[in-house]
C-alpha cells in the first residue's frame, strides 16, 4: 500500500504495508538510518522524530498514520546540522555511543517549543522517556540548557559564560 | 612488529623508567627495545596480548599530498571515545593540525595492526606508547624529508604545526608537499625517536570540554561528534547495501533446547518473507556459537519480524538439561545454604577461624547481585556477504579477530577469505565482545550466495539471550576486637564462572574472575580467609563492563561499612585503617597471578593511591557535615583495571521511601590522563550505571526462560535518576603507570549509593536491586 507524506521537506511515497511502523519504513525502504531502533516498544526514544512538529516513536507508529503529514528526522532538523542542540551537543561533547543521541535530539527539540526555557525538572520529566545506555543524562541536561540559552538570544559564546564558562 | 615489550635495565627501576607517560626519550625508547627483546621474563601488557602492538607508522599513519592526515584506528569505537583519543595522541606527537586529521577504522586484521580485542579497559593504556612512536616516526621522517630536499642536516630541521621548517633560513614546506618524499623513506629505528617532552603537548592531557558544569573549549573536538548529532554516523544496522535482506532469529528459550519441530507455513504467508532456515545450535558450552533456532528473511526488518511472530515451534529442553528447571529465587537460596560451608581456599593469612572465635564482635552479612544484560542501546546486528568463496561482514564487534574467526570456521574458509570491516558500536559493555550475532547472520548469508543478509536482534532478543552478568552471593564475617578494630576477615564469594561459556562447567571462578577484586582485597587485617565455593552455571555468563569487580567491590564495600557502625566508628576512618600504611602490594603475594595482565613491578595494589582518592572524594564532598534527617553520605571505593575509584553519594530519602540523589564526588586515578575530557564522560556514565545497577537492574529466570524482555521490564537509568550534580575529581597522578578508564568507575557505585542509603535512613541494602525495599 502506498503512504504519501512530507519527509524532510520533500514529498514522497512508500509502497509497504500501512502497519510498517514507520522506524522501518525510514530505515529499510528510505534509507534514512539517522533514527534508531531500540526496543520496538516505545520505551527507549531511540526512534523519536518529529510528526507534524510532535515528538513520536517511529517505532510504534504504522507508516499508514503519517500519511499526509509532515515528518521530520535527524537528518532534516537542519539543513547543515546546525541547530543549537546539535551545536550545543557537540560543544559539550555530550555523545558517548551517540546511537541514542538523535532520538534525545529530536524530543528535546520538540520540548523546546513547550518549554523555551525548560527547569531540570520539566528536562528530567520530559526526556525520561529517552534512555542512554552509556548514560550521559547529566551533560544532555547542560546540553538542553546551552541550547535554550541560545536560542532564547543570549548567542552561543555569551550561553557559554552565562553557564559558569571558562575560556580557553 | 615485536611482540615484546619487555624491559630490564641494571640500576634503573623499571617501575621509574617506564611510569613516566611523557617522560619519552630516546633514553627509554632504547632501554626497552634493545635491551628489552633479550628478555625472557614472563610477558605483561599489551606484549602479551594476541597479536601484540604494532609501532610502524606506515601502518596507522598516511599523509596526501593535500595535507590531509588519515590515522587508522584499531580499536573498537563504542562511546569511550577511542577513536578521538588515539588519534588524538599521534596527531599531537606528529604535530597534525586537528582540523586537517581524519579517522580510519580498521578492518580485523591482527597481523597488521596488532591486537584489536577491545575489552578490558586495555586500548589507551595499551596503545599510548606505540601510537606515540608511531607519529614520531612518521614526523620524524617528514624532517628528513625537508632536510633532503633543502640540503641541510636533519637537526636543523623541526615540525611545527602541520608543516616543518628550517630556521635557519626560514623555509617551510607543509605536511602535504612533503608526504610524497617521506613516504619513501625508511622507517626510522626506534631508537632514533625521540618523543615530544610535555610542554610541546597541545592535545595529550589537556582539559576540554564540560568540566564539573563548566564549559571550556571542545578542541580538539570529538571525531565523531557532528556525524552522530545529524545523524551520519554508521552503526552496525546502519550499513546500507543493495539488494539487502533483512533476518531475524526464533531461539531457544532455555539455554542449550533445540528445535523440536517447526511449522513455518503462517510465516511465509506475511508478506515479504521469503524464506525460513533452520539454524542449528553448537551446544553446551555456547562459547561464541549461535544458540541456533529458526531465521525468517525477509524484504525488510519488519517483516522478518512478523514473519518470526507467525512461526510455531516446538522447543525440546531436553538437551539443555536442568538448564531448563533454573529459577533465580530458588538458585540465590542454595547459593545462600552454600556459602555457610566452607569453600576452595584462595587466599589464607593467619588463623582467620580461630581469630573469629575469640574475637569481641562479630559482624556477618551475606550480598547478593542479580543477573544483568548489558543492552547496549543498539542491539547486536550485522550484515554478512558471502560470494565467490569469500565472506564479508560489517559489524559493531569489540572483538573483530574472534569476529573473523566465527565466520571462517562455520563457512570452513581460510581467515584470509573473511574480511570483517568495524562499524561504530552503538554501546558494547561487553555484549559485543561475543560475535555470535556475526556468526548467526553467516548462516543466514550462506543461503543467499552474493546477497547482503542484515541480521537484526530485537531488544527481546537481547536482554533474552544475552551472555548474562553472574549472578552472585557473597558472604562475610569479620572479628573485631573491643576496640572495633578488625582481626579477622573470612569471605566467600560464590558465582557461576565465565569460564563455563567455553568448558565443561568448572563451577568455580577462575583466576581472573578472583583477581577482580576478591583475592585483591588490599585491607591489612591479621587474620584473613577467602574462599570459592561451587556455583553452576545455567545460562551463558559473560562479561559485562567490569565483570566480577561489581559484586566483589558490593559486598567487600557494604560489609566494611557495615564493620564500621558495628565498630561505633566514622566510616571513612575507619577504612583508612583497615587499609594500613602506605604500601605496594604485589599481586603474588594476595594469591592473584593475574594483576589485569599487568607486570606487577609496574602495577603494584597502591595503597597510597586508594587512600589518596578516598580523601580527595570525601573532602569534595564534605564528609563529616551535618545532613539532618532523612539525608545521608556515604563512601566506597575500589581497585580494577589497574586503576583507583572512590565515590560519595550525598541523598536524601522521604518518608515514603523516594530516593533523591543529590550529587555525586568521584575522584579517579589512573595515572596519567591522555584525553581528560573522555576519562570524565567515562566516569560519569559509570557513576548513573552503577545508580541502575544499585536500584532497578535484573533479569531473573523461571523454568529457564528470561522473565524480562524489554526496557519496560528490564530497567535502566533515565534521566530523572541521574543525580542532580554529578563531580568527576581527576587525581594528578602522571608519575606512576597509565590505568584503565572505561570500567573502573562502575564497581564502587552501588555500595557507595547503598551506604549513603545506609547513612540516611538506617536500612541495610543486602540484596540488589533496591527496588521497592526502600517504601513501607
Amino acid at each position: 500500500m502506498a503512504t504519501e507524506f512530507q519527509l524532510n521537506g520533500q514529498a514522497i511515497t512508500v509502497d509497504i504495508d500501512g502497519d510498517t511502523p514507520l522506524l522501518w519504513a525510514l530505515r529499510d525502504d528510505l534509507d534514512q538510518t539517522g533514527t534508531k531502533y531500540g526496543c520496538g516498544i516505545g520505551m527507549c526514544g531511540a526512534c523519536t522524530v518529529l510528526v507534524n512538529g510532535r515528538a513520536t516513536r517511529s517505532c510504534i507508529t504504522p507508516v499508514e498514520s503519517v500519511a499526509n503529514a509532515t515528518v521530520t528526522t535527524i537528518e532534516g532538523l537542519d539543513p547543515d546540522g546546525e541547530h543549537p542542540l546539535q551545536k550545543a551537543w557537540v560543544q559539550t561533547q555530550t555523545p558517548q555511543c551517540g546511537y541514542c543521541q538523535s532520538g534525545q535530539i529530536m524530543q528535546a527539540a520538540a520540548m523546546l517549543k513547550d518549554f523555551p526555557d525548560p527547569t531540570d525538572e520539566q528536562i528530567n520529566s520530559v526526556m525520561a522517556g529517552n534512555l542512554c545506555r552509556c548514560m550521559a543524562y547529566v551533560r544532555i541536561r547542560e546540553a538542553i540548557k546551552l541550547a535554550a540559552r541560545e536560542m532564547n538570544g543570549a548567542g552561543a559564546d555569551n550561553a557559554s559564560v552565562a553557564g559558569g564558562a571558562t575560556n580557553e | 612488529m615485536s611482540r615484546s615489550d619487555n624491559l630490564m635495565l641494571a640500576n634503573v627501576s623499571r617501575r621509574g623508567l617506564l611510569k613516566g607517560l611523557a617522560g619519552g626519550s630516546a633514553l627509554m625508547l632504547a632501554a626497552r627495545w634493545d635491551l628489552g627483546l633479550a628478555n625472557e621474563k614472563a610477558q605483561f601488557g599489551a606484549g602479551a596480548m594476541p597479536g601484540g602492538w604494532v609501532d610502524n607508522p606506515n601502518v596507522f599513519i598516511n599523509i596526501g599530498s593535500d595535507g590531509l592526515v588519515t590515522i587508522v584506528n584499531n580499536r573498537a569505537e563504542m562511546g569511550q571515545g577511542i577513536r578521538t583519543s588515539l588519534v588524538m595522541v599521534a596527531a599531537d606527537e606528529l604535530g597534525a593540525d586537528w582540523d586537517q586529521v581524519r579517522v580510519q577504522q580498521a578492518d580485523a586484521n591482527q597481523e597488521k595492526y596488532g591486537n584489536q580485542n577491545t575489552d578490558g579497559s586495555r586500548s589507551m593504556r595499551h596503545w599510548y606508547d606505540p601510537m606515540r612512536r608511531a607519529a614520531a616516526a612518521a614526523r620524524l621522517m617528514l624532517e628528513q624529508a625537508a632536510a633532503d630536499e633543502w640540503d641541510v642536516p636533519v637537526h636543523e630541521v623541526r615540525a611545527e604545526v602541520h608543516k616543518v621548517v628550517h630556521p635557519a633560513t626560514g623555509r617551510e614546506a607543509g605536511f602535504g608537499e612533503l608526504a610524497k618524499a617521506a613516504r619513501e623513506l625508511d622507517v626510522p629505528g626506534r631508537d632514533a625517536l625521540v618523543l615530544k617532552s610535555d610542554s610541546e603537548l597541545r592535545f595529550i592531557g589537556k582539559e576540554s570540554g564540560l568540566i564539573n558544569g563548566e564549559l571550556k573549549s571542545a578542541h580538539p573536538k570529538a571525531i565523531d561528534g557532528e556525524d552522530i548529532v545529524s545523524g551520519k554516523a554508521i552503526f552496525g544496522a546502519d550499513i546500507d547495501l543493495e539488494d539487502t535482506l533483512y533476518a531475524v532469529v526464533a531461539r531457544p528459550p532455555v539455554y542449550g533446547a533445540k528445535v523440536k519441530s517447526v511449522d513455518d507455513s503462517d510465516a511465509l504467508k506475511v508478506s515479504g518473507v521469503k524464506k525460513v532456515i533452520r539454524i542449528e545450535g553448537t551446544g553446551q558450552p555456547a562459547a561464541f556459537s549461535p544458540l541456533g533456532g529458526v531465521a525468517v528473511v525477509a524484504t525488510n526488518t519488519w517483516a522478518a519480524m512478523e514473519g518470526r511472530r507467525a512461526l510455531k515451534i516446538d522447543w525440546d529442553n531436553g538437551p539443555a538439561g536442568d538448564n531448563a528447571s533454573y529459577t533465580t529465587e530458588a538458585y540465590r537460596q542454595s547459593l545462600e545454604k552454600a556459602a555457610q560451608s566452607p569453600g576452595k581456599v584462595v587466599r589464607q593469612k593467619g588463623d582467620a577461624e580461630a581469630a573469629l572465635k575469640e574475637a569481641d564482635q562479630r559482624v556477618s552479612a551475606t550480598y547478593y547481585m542479580p543477573h544483568m544484560a548489558q543492552s547496549p542501546m543498539e542491539p547486536p546486528v550485522a550484515v554478512v556477504r558471502i560470494r565467490g568463496g569469500k565472506a564479508e561482514a560489517w559489524a559493531p564487534v569489540q572483538n573483530p579477530r574472534a569476529t573473523r574467526e566465527g565466520i571462517a570456521g562455520l563457512l570452513e574458509m581460510d581467515l584470509e577469505n573473511v574480511t570483517v570491516h568495524q562499524t561504530l558500536l552503538g554501546g558494547g559493555f561487553g555484549r559485543k565482545s561475543k560475535p555470535d550475532f556475526v556468526t548467526e547472520a553467516a548462516h543466514v548469508a550462506k543461503e543467499f550466495e552474493g546477497q547482503p543478509i542484515k541480521l537484526q536482534w530485537s531488544r527481546e532478543d537481547d536482554i533474552q539471550h544475552a551472555y548474562f552478568h553472574a549472578v552472585s552471593v557473597d558472604h562475610l564475617e569479620a572479628g573485631l576486637d573491643a576496640d572495633g578494630k578488625a582481626t579477622s576477615w573470612r569471605h566467600r564469594t560464590l558465582s557461576p564462572s565465565i569460564a563455563s561459556l567455553f568448558a565443561p562447567d568448572p563451577k568455580h571462578k577462575g583466576e581472573f574472575e578472583l583477581g577482580m577484586g576478591f583475592n585483591t582485597m588490599p585491607f591489612s587485617i591479621p587474620a584473613i580467609r577467602l574462599e570459592n565455593p561451587p556455583a553452576p552455571a545455567h545460562v551463558r555468563i559473560g562479561w559485562f563492563r567490569s565483570v566480577y569487580n561489581l559484586p566483589h567491590a558490593w559486598a567487600i564495600q557494604s560489609f566494611a561499612h557495615e564493620m564500621s557502625v558495628a565498630a561505633g566508628k566514622d566510616h571513612r576512618d575507619y577504612v583508612l585503617d583497615l587499609l594500613g600504611s602506605d604500601r605496594e602490594v604485589h599481586n603474588l603475594t594476595v594469591g592473584d597471578g593475574w594483576n589485569y595482565g599487568e607486570d606487577p613491578d609496574l602495577y603494584p595494589i597502591d595503597v597510597a593511591r586508594m587512600r589518596r582518592v578516598i580523601e580527595r572524594a570525601t573532602e569534595e564532598a564534605g564528609w563529616g557535615r551535618e545532613t539532618g534527617k532523612g539525608r545521608g553520605l556515604g563512601l566506597a571505593f575500589h581497585h580494577s583495571f589497574v586503576s583507583y575509584t572512590a565515590i560519595v553519594f550525598d541523598v536524601e530519602v522521604d518518608d515514603d521511601g523516594e530516593l533523591t540523589i543529590h550529587r555525586a564526588d568521584i575522584a579517579f586515578d589512573c595515572g596519567p590522563q591522555a584525553n581528560p575530557e573522555r576519562i570524565r564522560s567515562q566516569i560519569e556514565g559509570a557513576c548513573v550505571m552503577g545508580i541502575g545497577i544499585a536500584l532497578q537492574s535484573e533479569v531473573t529466570f523461571k523454568d529457564g526462560v528470561a522473565q524480562q524482555d524489554n526496557f519496560d521490564s528490564y530497567l535502566i537509568p533515565r534521566m530523572p535518576d541521574a543525580p542532580e550534580v554529578v563531580r568527576v575529581h581527576l587525581i594528578d597522578n602522571p608519575d606512576d603507570a597509565m590505568g584503565g578508564v572505561g570500567e573502573p568507575g562502575l564497581p564502587p557505585v552501588a555500595p557507595a549509593l547503598c551506604n549513603a542509603i545506609h547513612a540516611a535512613t538506617g536500612k541495610r541494602i543486602r540484596r540488589l536491586p533496591v527496588g521497592d525495599q526502600l517504601r513501607g
